[in-house]
C-alpha cells in the first residue's frame, strides 16, 4: 500500500508514458468519430494508389528490367559529347533561341495580361459580370497546357520558334491575368480612397493608388516566369516549335546518346544561369521577399 | 481657430527642393537606362526567336479559323442527336481521360512520399550531417531542372510505350519541386518543440515524428495538392512522346487534322482540370480553416 502511494508519487512526479496515458486517457484516444473519418479516406487514397500501379502494370521485375535498360543508357550518355564542333554551335544556337523565345513571350504575356487583370479584378471593375466573365476566360486558356497551344500555333503559323512564342505568350497571358488580378483585388484599398477623396479620378486612383502597390510583386512574378519559361520553352520544340526541345527529341530518338546528355548538361546549365541572375534582379527590385 | 501651416523659409526650402530635384533625375535617369535595355533585349530576342510581325499578320485568320474547323455543325432542332455524334467517342475519350487523372495521381503521390522522405535530409534545421544534406540538394536540383517530358522522353526508350513512364517522370519531377519547397517550411518550423524531444532524449526519427511533422503535415498536404493540379495539366501531355494518356490520342487527331475531334477532346481536358482546380480550392480553404480553428 505504502509502495504503491511512493509510486504514484514519484509518477506525479516524475511523469511516465503508461502513467500519463491513465492519467489522460481522453486526450491519447483522440475523436473516434474522426480517427475513422480519417482511416476511412487514407484507405480509400491508398487503395486508389495501388489499383493505379496496378494499371499502369507495375511490377518489380519490369522496375527492375526498365532501371537495367535505363541504367545501360545513362552509361551510354557518358562521357557528354556534342559528336562535332559544328553540332556544339548548332546546340548552342539553339539555346540562345530557346532563351530569346522565353523572355520575348514573358515580356508580351505581361504586357497584354496587365489591362485584363484590371478587367478580372473585383476592386475595379465591379461589374459581376465582366468579371467573371473575364475570370472563366482565363480559366479557360490555362485549362490548356503550352504544348497544346504550341501544336495548335504550329498549325496557324507553320513550324519554327515563332510559334513557340505565340504558345508561350498564350498560355501564361492565362496563367498572368489571373495572377494580376489577386495582386490588384489584395492591394491596400486606402491610398485610392484617399486620391478619390482629395478629388482624383479613376484613371488617376489606379495610376497613384494602386499601381506603385503591385508593380513590384508583378515584376517578382514576370521574372518568376522567365524562369519557368526558359525550361518549358526547352520541350516546346517536341511538336516543332522551335529551340533546343527539337534537337533533344532527335538525339533521343536516335539513340545519338551523348549528344543527348550534351544537351541536357547545357539546358542545366542555363536555367542555372537564369536562375541565378533572376533571383539577383528579384532581390534588387522587391527585396528578400516570396513571391 | 485656423491655423495656417508656416511655409519654410526660402533658403531652406531651396535646399530641400534642389535635393529632392536631384533624387528625382537620378530615379528617373535609372529607369530610363533600366528601360532602354530591356527594350534592346526585347529587340535581340525577337530576332532570335524569329518574331515574324508579317507572317503574323497574313496568317493570323488561321487561328479563329482553327477554332471554327474544331466546332461542328449544330442544329438547333437537331441539337441532341448533334452533339451525340459529336462525341462519338466520349467512353474512348473519358477511358483515356481518367487514365491521364491516374497517371497524376500515381506520379503526384509517389513523388510526394520521396520528398517528404528527402525534405528532411535536405532541410537547414533538421539535416543529418551536411554531405548528406549536398547530396540530396544537388539530387533534387536536378530532378526538378530537368523538364518532365525530357525524363518521359528517355523512360519511354528504357520502359516501353506505355503510361510507366509518363507516372515515373511526373514523380520524379515532383520530387524535386515538392522536395524543396518541403525543406524550406521544415527549416521555417518553430524548433522549441524539436528541442524539447531533443533534450529529453529522442532519437533523430522521434524528433521528427513528433517534433516536425504535426507542425509540417497540413502545409505539406497542401503543396501536394497544388502539384497534382499542376501535374494533371503535366499528364494531358504526356502522350505527346508516347508515355500514355490523353495526349497521345490529341496528337493522333491533331496531325490527321481531325478537328472537330481535336475540339471535343480539349473542352474534355478544359472541363477535367476545371473541376480539379475548383476540388483541391475547396480542399485547401477546408483544411485552412481547420488549421485555424484547432
Amino acid at each position: 500500500m505504502k509502495r504503491h502511494l511512493q509510486k504514484a508519487a514519484i509518477g506525479e512526479r516524475f511523469p511516465d508514458l503508461e502513467h500519463m496515458r491513465r492519467k489522460h486517457s481522453a486526450l491519447f484516444q483522440g475523436d473516434p468519430k474522426q480517427r475513422v473519418q480519417t482511416s476511412i479516406f487514407v484507405g480509400f487514397l491508398l487503395a486508389l494508389y495501388i489499383f493505379g500501379l496496378y494499371y499502369i502494370g507495375f511490377t518489380p521485375l519490369m522496375l527492375i528490367n526498365g532501371f537495367g535498360k535505363f541504367g545501360i543508357v545513362v552509361g551510354a550518355m557518358m562521357p557528354p559529347d556534342p559528336g562535332s564542333w559544328e553540332n556544339a554551335f548548332t546546340f548552342i544556337k539553339g539555346v540562345i533561341e530557346t532563351l530569346s523565345m522565353a523572355f520575348f513571350g514573358t515580356i508580351c504575356a505581361a504586357v497584354l495580361a496587365l489591362p485584363f487583370g484590371f478587367l478580372a479584378a473585383r476592386n475595379i471593375v465591379s461589374n459581376s459580370f465582366v468579371h467573371y466573365a473575364a475570370r472563366r476566360f482565363l480559366d479557360i486558356i490555362r485549362g490548356i497546357d503550352t504544348l497544346i497551344w504550341a501544336l495548335i500555333w504550329v498549325g496557324v503559323v507553320g513550324l519554327g520558334p515563332f510559334a513557340g512564342v505565340l504558345a508561350i505568350i498564350t498560355s501564361d497571358f492565362g496563367a498572368f491575368g489571373k495572377l494580376f488580378s489577386e495582386a490588384i483585388e489584395a492591394a491596400d484599398q486606402k491610398p485610392v480612397e484617399g486620391i478619390v477623396a482629395s478629388g482624383g479620378s479613376r484613371l488617376e486612383s489606379i495610376r497613384f493608388g494602386i499601381v506603385p502597390q503591385i508593380l513590384p510583386v508583378l515584376l517578382g512574378q514576370v521574372l518568376y516566369f522567365f524562369e519557368s519559361n526558359t525550361r518549358t520553352t526547352t520541350i516546346i520544340g517536341i511538336v516543332g516549335a522551335g529551340g533546343i526541345g527539337l534537337y533533344l527529341t532527335e538525339t533521343i530518338r536516335t539513340y545519338l546518346w551523348e549528344e543527348t546528355s550534351f544537351i541536357i548538361l547545357l539546358i542545366l546549365m542555363t536555367v542555372a544561369a537564369i536562375d541565378w541572375i533572376s533571383s539577383r534582379l528579384r532581390v534588387a527590385i522587391i527585396g528578400a521577399r516570396p513571391v | 481657430m485656423a491655423t495656417a501651416i508656416q511655409p519654410l523659409p526660402h533658403d531652406q526650402s531651396a535646399h530641400l527642393q534642389s535635393v529632392y530635384a536631384a533624387t528625382v533625375a537620378q530615379k528617373r535617369r535609372q529607369l530610363f537606362l533600366g528601360s532602354i535595355i530591356v527594350v534592346l533585349l526585347i529587340f535581340l530576342a525577337a530576332f532570335g526567336a524569329e518574331v515574324d510581325p508579317h507572317k503574323f499578320v497574313t496568317n493570323f485568320w488561321k487561328f479563329p479559323r482553327y477554332f471554327y474547323d474544331m466546332t461542328p455543325h449544330i442544329g438547333v432542332t437537331t441539337f441532341f442527336d448533334d452533339v451525340a455524334e459529336w462525341y462519338w467517342g466520349l467512353g474512348k475519350w473519358l477511358r483515356y481521360m481518367s487514365e491521364t487523372l491516374l497517371i497524376a495521381y500515381v506520379g503526384t503521390v509517389t513523388g510526394a512520399v520521396a520528398a517528404f522522405f528527402l525534405a528532411f535530409f535536405a532541410s537547414g534545421s533538421m539535416a543529418v550531417n551536411s554531405w548528406s544534406q549536398f547530396l540530396t540538394r544537388r539530387l533534387l536540383e536536378f530532378f526538378r531542372t530537368v523538364p518532365d517530358v525530357t525524363f518521359a522522353l528517355i523512360f519511354v526508350v528504357s520502359f516501353g510505350l506505355g503510361p510507366f513512364p509518363g507516372v515515373l517522370a511526373l514523380a520524379i519531377h515532383t520530387t524535386g519541386a515538392l522536395g524543396k519547397l518541403f525543406s524550406e517550411i521544415v527549416d521555417n518550423i518553430d524548433m522549441k518543440p524539436v528541442e524539447g524531444l531533443r533534450a529529453s532524449g529522442a532519437t533523430w526519427f522521434q524528433q521528427i515524428r513528433f517534433g516536425v511533422v504535426p507542425q509540417v503535415l497540413s502545409n505539406f498536404t497542401s503543396y501536394s495538392l497544388l502539384r497534382f493540379e499542376v501535374n494533371v495539366r503535366g499528364a494531358s501531355v504526356m502522350g505527346f512522346v508516347g508515355a500514355g494518356g490523353i495526349g497521345q490520342l490529341l496528337i493522333e487527331y491533331v496531325r490527321k487534322f481531325y478537328y472537330v475531334d481535336v475540339g471535343a477532346v480539349l473542352i474534355i481536358i478544359i472541363l477535367t482540370v476545371m473541376v480539379i482546380d475548383y476540388g483541391t480550392e475547396k480542399i485547401r480553404h477546408r483544411m485552412i480553416a481547420m488549421d485555424t480553428t484547432s
